[in-house]
């Protein structure tokens, strides 16, 4: 609780909420108006972009301040946002085509900035609003509308992305585990500077069942891997199983066997300037290594907005030009006196 | 010593001409800038090649500046050039089309050789009587070897000391010009003021091309043009696109919104984004984007975010900007967009002018997608289009397409600095009551919604790119759908309240009205003026406002018996007037070679239309 009191009720609109019954994005909005009515941020200063698909009509559900934008450009104009008053607090809900496809360039360049935006992908591996075509993170040989014998092109890992660009914070959940997520957004909320996170969502009229072999309660202790930071990478029935690092590559290992000791193994470090296991981890996947979840980087570093805000102030302590009627008579300028004709110079 | 020969003339132009890497830029900046202060008035044209560096000593790579001066009014750069000095054959070759019959060309002696020669195509060792300049009077310097030898005891390497050659021809050309060379002291010493080996260098080479056209008189004519009677008061030099930056700037602090600029480097629109990078000290945000895209939604997200947010660009940039104009058509945000137009299409010519988006930035959208579009006409005037721009976004929660071109941005002239008290106020349209705030409720008068910004208590509510009602929810309705189509629609008509009536230069009626629009205004002006100067009855109406049009444009078409639309391009906004205004006869002069008008050619025209 904080001095606001709000509940989660605060932030949710008049609107009625038209996303498909059964859809991973219900969950996510919960998680994420929970996140907000803790976060001791005043309802005013939340601000909340989005650009064009499924999720992207969060905003028309929250009751904070919200602009449902254009195709792939939700992280420009948040970057606008946030850039022109770096006090609010400027969440970007994006999809997997809106920010990877469409939205690529500025996807990659918004993490290079690393401006001060909370970034929530809803990757759902397939095109929704436009009825079921691969996306750039569906699966090689996927078939759908517009892959009718199976894709032929190798998908995107957002989190790939993210270390290439540089980022700094990359986290990631699952859309039925609103206790992870609520946690993976309340940190991503917290970090100062771009952070992403990939929340694996189901779709239920396109993609049913996109994460079940990841999701499935049944071997979900096999199959996830929760990082917590400064603690081991155990995973699996009563954690018996644990990443190691074994000749510069992650290896799962059963902690008993083969001389494996609990100190063996890898601790996570997510404020580990140094991205190789960051990187290492989110390549994990199934059936070889269980999928990591959770708080994978977070690295403090410099945010373009707060950099630009200071830049100005640096600048303006020792400034000569103060006002517009400075500037116009600074420089080269000259009288022209009233006698119809220059006088040529004057200083 | 025999005295040289002094001529007065009311106005001379020359043109600089060299490659693109002999500083041709810089010397023409220089000498128009001595002019200035001197007390001329100016007009200046760069002509420049797009590549960098291309190469060297060909027709293709050749730079030039041309700069008109004078005692009396200058409205345009001249037709013609009465001096140019060629650093070499081929700038002989590219710029003889723009020489007035029996100018003075000052080239250098010896850089006329075989090899040069040939690289730029001639066929012959005689490129003068190959290019049929016979009764020119050509002034053959040895500038490389001058330049060489009043440098050869600096210990400069042979690269460096070439790169001072223009300095020599700066130096002559202000000798025969009358020019006082403080100015460009001061410009070489502040510029270079860390390496003092090259100011010695430049400062040596500018005072031997001074002293050589004092020591050879008799070569050289010399030329008296007075200071040209001007309105009192404090003058600057300015281009285009500087003064488009400080308009906006203006408009900024005019309004209490801070600026932001969110914009992609592109030709000849960069100088844009780069004068307001400079203006950290007047808390300028400026934001070099990833791309086009990225420049105007950023500036989109500022102006949400309540700044007075501004993209620049030029025509193919433009074109990538479309989709998100219309996000601001829909959400009803306040931008300004500046389209620096260029040759097109698609790549087109980028260092040249022309006037051929106007129908793209009319119409250039998805859907009913009105905006205003507004255009300025001189480079100077760039400053109080911007300004007007910024106020009409945020007066009327609308973008505006601030229309200028390659020939205004680049091109400069004296200013008469205005005073910011001597403005407008701008009053953008805050939302004032908190708690029961509807973005999309109306003012009845000029139908704009009010701005309320995050971060501000009671007015949370969420706009985009959806129809929407008033309460910025979607909505699916058909009438609702035509309703706002119209609002949007007439909600830009309603500008027409805020501009001033259309002016007619000359007679308000009469046998022809020329008719132009924008950054050719130097040029029409000067062809009327000419013109009535030899008893023609013609006027001219020259347009700023293209939507909404000024109330009284019919009016003062129907005063005329015939009326000439001239444009830079194949007949857009002749186009569009007949489309507005049906029921005259609207007779066209377009020219698209990526240059800008002569006063001789649209002198034909008026007078082939008169006799028709």
């Amino acid at each position: 609780m904080n001095e606001f009191n709000y509940t989660v009720k605060d932030f949710k609109s008049e609107n009625e909420v038209r996303w498909c019954p059964g859809c991973g994005d219900y969950a996510i909005m919960n998680a994420i108006q929970r996140v907000m009515a803790e976060m001791g941020i005043a309802h005013k200063d939340f601000a909340v972009i989005s650009g064009i698909g499924c999720s992207s009509r969060f905003p028309y559900y929250m009751s904070t301040y919200g602009f449902h934008t254009i195709h792939g450009r939700a992280t420009a104009v948040a970057s606008g946002v946030r850039c022109a008053n770096p006090d609010l607090n400027v969440w970007v809900i994006t999809g997997d085509g809106d920010s990877m496809a469409i939205g690529g360039n500025h996807f990659i360049h918004l993490v290079r900035r690393n401006i001060n935006l909370n970034v929530i992908i809803f990757n759902n591996k397939i095109y929704g609003l436009t009825k079921g075509q691969y996306s750039p993170t569906t699966e090689k040989g996927f078939k759908s509308k517009t892959s009718p014998f199976g894709t032929i092109e190798e998908p995107f890992n957002s989190g790939q992305l993210v270390i290439g660009a540089g980022g700094t914070f990359f986290a990631r959940s699952i859309d039925g585990n609103i206790k992870l997520s609520q946690e993976v957004f309340g940190e991503a909320a917290l970090h100062e500077g771009t952070s992403i996170v990939e929340v694996l969502q189901n779709c239920m009229i396109y993609n049913h069942g996109v994460h079940d072999l990841i999701t499935d309660p049944a071997y979900r202790a096999e199959r996830q891997l929760m990082l917590k930071q400064g603690e081991p990478m155990r995973f699996g029935e009563d954690n018996r199983k644990g990443i190691v690092l074994e000749k510069g590559k992650l290896k799962v290992v059963t902690v008993g066997e083969n001389g494996i000791t609990p100190e063996d193994i890898l601790v996570h470090d997510a404020s580990d300037p140094d991205p190789s296991i960051h990187l290492a981890l989110i390549r994990m996947h199934l059936p070889e290594f269980p999928v990591a979840l959770g708080v994978i980087r977070k690295v403090a570093a410099p945010t373009y907005d707060r950099e630009m805000k200071e830049q100005i102030l640096r600048i303006q302590e020792n400034r000569k030009i103060k006002n517009m009627d400075d500037l116009l008579r600074s420089g080269n300028t000259w009288e022209v006196k009233d006698n119809g004709f220059s006088n040529g110079r004057e200083k | 010593m025999k005295e040289a020969k002094v001529i007065e003339m009311d106005e001379v132009a020359i043109r600089f001409s060299g490659d693109s890497g002999d500083g041709m830029q810089l010397t023409g900046t220089l000498f128009s800038d001595a002019s200035a202060l001197l007390g001329n008035d100016i007009s200046t044209f760069p002509d420049y090649p797009a590549e960098i560096r291309a190469p060297q000593g060909t027709v293709g790579g050749v730079s030039g500046f041309q700069v008109q001066f004078g005692q009396k009014e200058v409205n345009t750069p001249g037709d013609y050039a009465h001096v140019l000095v060629a650093m070499n054959p081929a700038a002989v070759k590219a710029n003889a089309k723009f020489m007035k019959p029996g100018g003075t060309i000052i080239y250098d002696k010896d850089a006329f050789n075989e090899k040069n020669f040939r690289k730029a195509n001639f066929t012959t060792d005689d490129p003068f009587t190959e290019l049929n300049l016979i009764d020119y009077v050509k002034i053959g310097v040895p500038i490389t070897e001058l330049t060489q030898e009043s440098l050869k005891d600096l210990g400069l390497d042979n690269k460096s000391i070439l790169r001072s050659k223009n300095m020599f021809a700066l130096g002559l050309v202000c000798w025969m010009f009358n020019r006082p060379l403080d100015y460009i002291e001061e410009f070489i010493t502040s510029k270079f003021s860390s390496k003092p080996t090259v100011v010695q260098a430049n400062m040596r080479v500018l005072h031997a091309g001074y002293n050589y056209g004092m020591n050879l008189q008799h070569m050289t004519p010399r030329y008296m043009i007075n200071p040209a009677p001007i309105e009192p008061g404090l003058y600057r030099n300015i281009n285009g696109n500087q003064a488009t930056a400080w308009g906006l700037l203006a408009a900024s602090e005019k309004s209490g919104r801070p600026l932001f600029i969110g914009s992609y480097p592109i030709t000849p629109a960069t100088e844009i984004l780069q004068t307001l990078a400079e203006r950290k000290d007047l808390g300028v945000k400026s934001f070099q984007a990833e791309d086009e895209i990225a420049g105007i939604t950023t500036a989109l997200g500022a102006s949400f975010a309540g700044h007075l947010a501004v993209t620049s660009t030029s025509g193919p940039g433009f074109a990538l900007k479309s989709e998100a104009i219309g996000l601001g058509v829909m959400a009803e945000l306040p931008l300004v967009v500046v389209n620096v137009q260029r040759g097109g299409p698609s790549t087109g010519l980028p260092t040249k002018t022309e006037q051929s988006d106007l129908l793209q930035a009319l119409y250039g959208r998805n859907g009913e997608s009105p905006v205003a579009v507004i255009a300025a006409s001189t480079p100077s005037d760039c400053f109080w289009y911007a300004f007007t721009a910024a106020r009409i976004a945020m007066e009327r929660m609308v973008p505006v397409v601030l229309l200028t071109d390659g020939f205004l941005g680049n091109g400069s002239e004296p200013w008469k600095i205005p005073s910011m008290a001597d403005l407008p106020d701008i009053h953008p349209r805050i939302a004032k009551n908190p708690g029961n705030y509807k973005p999309y409720e109306r003012d009845g008068n000029t139908l704009s919604r009010s701005w309320a910004f995050p971060g501000s208590e009671g007015f949370a509510h969420r706009i985009g790119g959806l129809e929407k009602n008033i309460t910025g929810n979607v909505s699916h309705d058909p009438d609702n759908h035509q309703k706002n189509c119209e609002i949007r629609e007439a909600k830009v008509q309603r500008i027409v309240d805020m501009i001033p009536d259309l002016d007619v230069y000359g007679d308000p009626e009469g046998d022809v009205l020329l008719v132009g629009w924008g950054g050719t205004f130097g040029h029409m002006i000067s062809t009327v003026r000419e013109l009535r100067r030899k008893g023609k009855n013609v006027s001219l109406a020259h347009f700023n406002y293209i939507k909404p049009l000024p109330a009284n444009t019919g009016e003062v078409f129907r005063r005329f018996k015939k009326i000439l639309v001239c444009e830079i391009n194949l007949g857009q906004f002749v186009a569009y007037l007949r489309d507005k205004l049906p029921g005259f006869t609207y007779y066209q002069y377009n020219k698209v070679k990526g240059l800008p008008f002569t006063v001789q050619e649209l002198e034909d025209a008026v007078t082939k239309l008169l006799e028709a």
